[in-house]
């Protein structure tokens, strides 16, 4: 058996034949492992062109995209796209219309339907509130604001107990 | 908690016991949860990190669950430590492998396993021996409603619970029945199950997870899809398919008797007799043998022995298994020397023979 052809450790068991235009293919031989990598990213790559317009000017509007940042986070999209990790959970709002696209290749579907946790209607209003706390505390370590600083710390405490 | 204590047995996940059993060795259903006010683990600084854990240990330690979990900080593991909690699957191995603060809450009879800062602030996992979606679900939906009382989750009535992978994104739920198929790999019909499978959207696994290989025979079944489907409806998908596969797998095994039983229990008495007489063994070459082993006491084709016995053979074999039981870190050929030594001696104290 031959070993796949990126880790070079484990054995071949996918064959990847990827189109690319008239006549000309690319050809992958990957371990399992390998090819779901390559099969989770090729999504993550292609849902990003798919909210990117036409073709022509694809590779602009890429790079625009990718540049597209969370404001919580500071995540990058092209991060996302590189290491299929979202950076904080305000990303799916950030990133909402470019993840769509990918959730509906994932999963088929696109709307939660299943558990809700019993607090919710009362943590709505406080997850919003915790996160802006959180970056305002941040800011004032960054900046050495150690009196204001101390007041966001009690103010937070005080939210996560509740 | 004393990990030594560990290596005196086989875990939940190997106790044996359960609803088809010979079958079926475990279910385990894990969720992923993150607190609402901190970034994802791989982009939360060093110093958010030790927060997120201070919050979770915690809050864990608070919660009002009886015999109550005992929590272990995983970077005070030596790696040995480390790799013991990944064979009796208590922790996955990207937490092992993991940097910073991080940890997991253990119920002592290992069903129970809290693990905090892997890819998600908290993923809970819950394990039976044998096949029990419905009580994992029950144990394991008490233990997030407990949890989510004290913390605030991260959840969006759009996407539900969110998660740093969109892969997990919604219920957060991957439920996974691991299953013992030696026939169907014998039969070569295995391949076919597994096509089957992925056309209705489960995931097949080996042993520790993605990526790794079957050994010993075992696959793991699993949900693929977590985003637009409830938590009973994925459980009910699996349910519905896994007495096919056992099904299967008993006409699988019907074939190899009726067939020809004398290369199905030469091929079994050979691996009995390998194990007991071999010097040097590999790990893998264990679990093969284990496997038919395993088929032939479920076929009565091997008396005085167990299958709680094989299922300690299994695990207690495993690299950081036999090193915790040899009380020395061992290279691997002294492993392999070492692996050979105590199946043999385990197998003459239970004085087994082929019949």
């Amino acid at each position: 058996m031959k070993k796949c052809q990126k880790c070079s450790v484990k054995y071949v068991t996918f064959h990847i034949l990827e189109v690319l235009g008239d006549n000309q293919y690319e050809e992958f031989h990957l371990c399992e492992e390998c090819a779901q990598k390559y099969i989770y990213e090729s999504q993550v790559k292609s849902s990003a062109k798919g909210t990117a317009g036409s073709a022509a000017e694809e590779s602009d509007d890429v790079s625009g995209l990718n540049q597209k940042e969370c404001p919580e986070c500071g995540l990058k999209f092209v991060e996302f796209r590189n290491s299929g990790r979202l950076g904080c959970p305000h990303d799916y709002e950030a990133f909402r219309e470019e993840l769509i696209p990918l959730l509906e290749n994932i999963h088929g579907d696109v709307k939660h339907c299943g558990k809700v946790p019993h607090r919710f209607p009362q943590t709505k209003q406080t997850q919003r509130e915790l996160l802006k706390l959180r970056k305002q505390l941040h800011q004032a370590v960054t900046k050495e604001a150690y009196e204001e600083a101390a007041q966001l710390r009690d103010r937070i405490r005080l939210l996560e107990q509740s | 908690m004393n990990l030594e204590t560990l290596t005196r047995s086989s875990g939940e996940w190997l106790r044996g016991t359960g609803p088809e059993s010979d079958i079926v060795i475990s279910t385990r259903i894990r969720l992923a949860r993150n607190l609402a006010a901190f970034p994802f683990t791989n982009r939360a600084s060093a110093h958010q990190k030790g927060e997120i854990e201070a919050i979770l240990r915690d809050r864990i330690s608070k919660l009002d669950i009886h015999p109550k979990l005992i929590y272990v900080n995983i970077p005070g593991l030596s790696p040995l430590d480390r790799q013991l909690l990944v064979e009796r699957q208590l922790i996955s191995r990207e937490l092992a492998a993991a940097e910073g603060p991080r940890g997991v809450a253990l119920g002592p009879q290992e069903t129970v396993s809290l693990m905090v800062n892997e890819e998600d602030h908290l993923r809970l996992q819950v394990m039976r021996s044998g096949l029990a979606l419905d009580e994992a679900w029950q144990d394991i939906d008490k233990v997030d409603d407990l949890i989510e009382q004290r913390v605030t989750y991260a959840f969006s009535e759009e996407f539900g619970y969110l998660t740093a992978c969109p892969t997990n994104v919604g219920t957060g739920m991957r439920a996974s029945v691991m299953l013992h198929l030696p026939a169907l790999v014998l039969t070569k019909q295995i391949e076919k199950v597994f096509r089957a499978l992925q056309k209705i959207n489960l995931a097949v696994r080996g042993l520790y997870g993605e990526g790794s290989r079957a050994s010993g025979d075992f696959y793991q079944i699993s949900n693929q899809v977590t985003l637009g489907k409830s938590e009973t409806t994925i459980l009910n998908e699996i349910r519905e398919v896994i007495p096919q596969i056992i099904n299967y797998e008993r006409q699988a095994r019907a074939v190899l008797v009726q067939g020809n039983r004398q290369a199905l229990q030469d091929k079994v008495w050979r691996a009995f007799g390998t194990l007991r007489n071999a010097t040097i063994m590999t790990s893998e070459e264990t679990m093969d043998l284990l496997s038919s082993v395993r088929l032939g006491i479920n076929l009565g084709l091997l008396e005085d022995l167990s299958i709680p016995t094989v299922n300690e053979l299994f695990i207690n074999t495993q690299p950081a298994h036999l090193q915790k039981l040899m009380g020395t870190e061992l290279d691997g050929e002294e492993r392999n020397a070492a692996r050979a030594r105590y199946l043999r001696t385990r197998l003459r104290e239970i004085g087994a023979q082929p019949n």
